[in-house]
């Protein structure tokens, strides 16, 4: 078994037996049940709307070359600057030779999970820049130092106490268990950030190719207040944000908030191409955009598999995973964690240390029916794990599985191999759960259902 | 060759095997997107209902800002924000308001007695954040959502809807849409050749349920929203 492996299982043994913690997870995804229920149920034809949410990511997808040049000649000439990054290493070069060029100091960022996956911060505070997160749950989250937990909700896993803490101790505040209090306390030290910043930082959630725009949806106001007081902004995507006309944001819009978070439409959903115009009163004076590949063309290039860039991010498949709910979204050890995260990690980090993600599923399929864009993402996994086998297969499942084929396909010997399964029943109990149990990783913490005294065949043979 | 080429041969490259289309083997039999989107009646079909007329819109528009914690006042006349105005300097006890020249505006605050940090021609940042309400105009008001549809050119730029604490949209009857395909259809037309470099749906004021998914008003954002819908 590899680190990565080796950590996940460590870390989803502890979490599964934490008690306060899944208790804390389900109460957050319970009330966050409610609302995307209700609000979804007010939608005329959901499904027609997801159908056609697919075909839209699609046509963007499969022609995404025409549409990333549509999108980067629009925006460029409006005045903005297009920047092409085909590894996360040079993503981070190219902000940090900007922010350089600037003479920039400080930077405030709005939420974005392409500068996690390029471990942004770490390489921006290194190269000697002040970089803090705006959003109140990545704020959180940055000052624990840690990754956020969910991607939409990035300190689920937190109660108000452990935040009142951190706050006391981080920013001298006085402590209280009060939310409102905390935001508060939260905003008045992120205005001051606000206001001396030079760089606002942002991430994106749609781009427009027809119209050269970025869509960006938040409730907050941070992402807002980000690309409008800094005089230099920089928005980080990948490539695959793409949709080909501004009016899909139409269906898309209300669709991400719906799954993401139970909402009609999020608190504001804000669209920019480009810097300050004429005539304008603020905004930035220039505005970069970074084009992140970071091996998104080999997703693109498996074509099975080429769906799961159509994932608007919204985390949906995440709250409704039975995994995730008791692993949480720190075990995956991965930027992208629940199920689309454990599709899409093998891709961009390498099938064989990650194939262990393909097997924290049950296979239920609730992450497929409620992928507002219909990604296919159950089988995906049995997919990854295709690969995964074809690539590395393993000798003792080869081996099980001759055995098994040989006895099936053997009808006397098949009922022989039930008659021992029944008689070696009885005396599980004997080596249940210890090592000498041959099914010792199986049975450690599960019951093996008894097997019927009779078969089917038995009992009709003597029914009459 | 550059990045850019680069990443876009990858691209190329790759789509040479073509994907299959999406719903795999239990597609529903819907008409190809494109086509779908390019008429935009389709997705109002999808989406939540919107009743016909105004009368019904308003009432949809007054349940959703009412869902959203946004205040909506109506008023008979464009005469009436000066009143509602008034009532909100006293009852919030303003000292300094953040406003842009537009017709609405202007008409609106000229008796107030208020200073007015002015954001047409650019303006301190700590001038504005000092100031009790952000008061503009609006490009529509989406019943479907409730929410205020603004840009950087119909209501004084991209700060002062939201650094202010409260944020205060002056709009008019015409303004309420039905829907979100309504609101885009307005975009194309009013900004087709030339759009503003902020685009924004406001739906509520500044939220947050960041801290145990409690609802907390004000994160970063107004804490209030305000609508004064003028029915002339």
């Amino acid at each position: 078994m590899n680190t990565s492996a080796r950590q996940f299982k460590e870390q989803a043994t502890l979490l599964t037996q934490d008690l306060r913690h899944r208790q804390l997870i389900q109460t957050a995804i319970g009330k966050y049940e409610v609302v995307r229920d209700r609000v979804r149920s007010r939608y005329q034809d959901w499904n027609a709307a997801r159908q056609a949410a697919a075909e839209i990511k699609w046509e963007a997808v499969n022609h995404l070359d025409e549409h990333l040049t549509r999108f980067a000649t629009q925006l460029e000439a409006r005045g903005a600057k297009v920047h092409w990054a085909s590894t996360g290493a040079q993503a981070r070069e190219i902000i940090t030779n900007l922010l350089r060029e600037k003479q920039a100091r400080s930077i405030i960022k709005s939420k974005a999970m392409t500068s996690e996956e390029i471990h942004l911060n770490a390489a921006l505070e290194q190269a000697g820049f002040e970089v803090v997160e705006s959003d109140l749950g990545e704020f959180i989250v940055q000052l624990r130092k840690e990754p956020p937990y969910h991607i939409v909700f990035p300190a689920m896993h937190l109660t108000r106490h452990q935040i009142s803490e951190l706050f006391t101790r981080e920013l001298g505040s006085a402590p209280t268990a009060d939310p409102e209090e905390l935001t508060l306390i939260a905003r008045r030290v992120l205005r001051q950030k606000y206001v001396r910043a030079d760089v606002g930082f942002t991430g994106a959630n749609f781009a427009i190719a027809e119209t050269g725009m970025i869509s960006i949806t938040e409730n907050e106001g941070n992402a807002r207040l980000t690309a409008a007081l800094p005089q230099v902004m920089v928005t980080l995507l990948g490539i695959e944000k793409i949709l080909p006309r501004l009016e899909d944001l139409a269906l898309f819009l209300p669709m991400l908030a719906t799954v993401g978070a139970g909402q009609g439409l999020t608190c504001y959903n804000s669209f920019y191409g480009g810097p300050r115009r004429p005539g304008e009163p603020d905004g930035p004076e220039e505005y970069h955009v970074v084009l992140l590949d970071n091996r998104r063309t080999e997703l693109l290039a498996d074509a099975e598999q080429r769906d799961s860039l159509h994932c608007i991010r919204c985390g949906g498949c995440l709250n409704v995973c039975p995994i995730y709910r008791n692993v949480g979204g720190h075990s995956y050890g991965t930027t992208y964690s629940g199920p689309v995260g454990s599709v899409i990690t093998p891709h961009l980090r390498g099938l064989l240390e990650w194939k262990h993600l393909s097997y924290a599923s049950s296979l239920c399929g609730a992450c497929t029916d409620i992928c507002p864009v219909k990604i296919d993402l159950h089988h995906h996994l049995l997919q990854n794990r295709r690969n995964a086998s074809a690539s590395k297969p393993s000798r003792l499942e080869r081996l099980a599985f001759k055995v098994f084929a040989y006895v099936i396909n053997r009808p006397g010997c098949y009922a022989l191999v039930k008659k021992v399964g029944r008689m070696a029943q009885r005396l599980h109990p004997l080596v249940k759960g210890s090592r000498l149990d041959p099914a010792y990783a199986w049975t450690k913490t599960r019951d093996l259902p008894p097997i019927a005294k009779q078969t089917f065949k038995e009992y009709w043979s003597s029914r009459k | 060759m550059t990045e850019r080429e680069k990443i876009l041969g990858r691209i190329r490259e790759a789509l040479s095997v073509a994907a299959p289309r999406p719903g795999g083997a239990h597609a529903e039999s819907t008409p190809a997107a494109a086509s779908v989107m390019a008429q935009s009646s389709t997705p109002r079909s999808w989406l939540p209902k919107v009743g016909e007329g105004y009368a019904e819109r308003l009432e949809l528009f007054r349940q959703q800002s009412s869902d959203l914690k946004t205040e909506l006042r109506v008023v008979a006349s464009t005469g009436g924000f000066r009143d509602e105005l008034r009532r909100l300097r006293e009852s919030d006890g303003w000292k300094k308001i953040g406003a842009h020249a537009g017709t609405l505006v202007k008409g609106a605050i000229a008796d107030l007695g208020l200073p007015v940090c002015w954001t047409d021609s650019g303006y301190k940042v700590e001038e504005l954040e000092n100031c009790d309400a952000g008061i503009t105009e609006c490009d529509a008001l989406v019943a479907q959502t409730g929410s205020v549809l603004i840009t950087s050119r119909s209501a004084g730029g991209r700060a002062l809807s939201v650094l202010p604490p409260h944020h205060v949209v002056l709009a008019r009857r015409s303004q309420l849409l039905a829907d979100l395909p309504e609101a885009f259809a307005l975009i194309r037309q009013r900004y087709g050749t030339d759009y503003p470099s902020f685009i924004s749906f406001v739906t509520g004021p500044s939220r947050t349920g960041d801290i145990e998914r409690i609802l907390v008003l004000g994160a970063h954002g107004p804490r209030k929203l305000t609508i004064l819908l003028s029915e002339e």
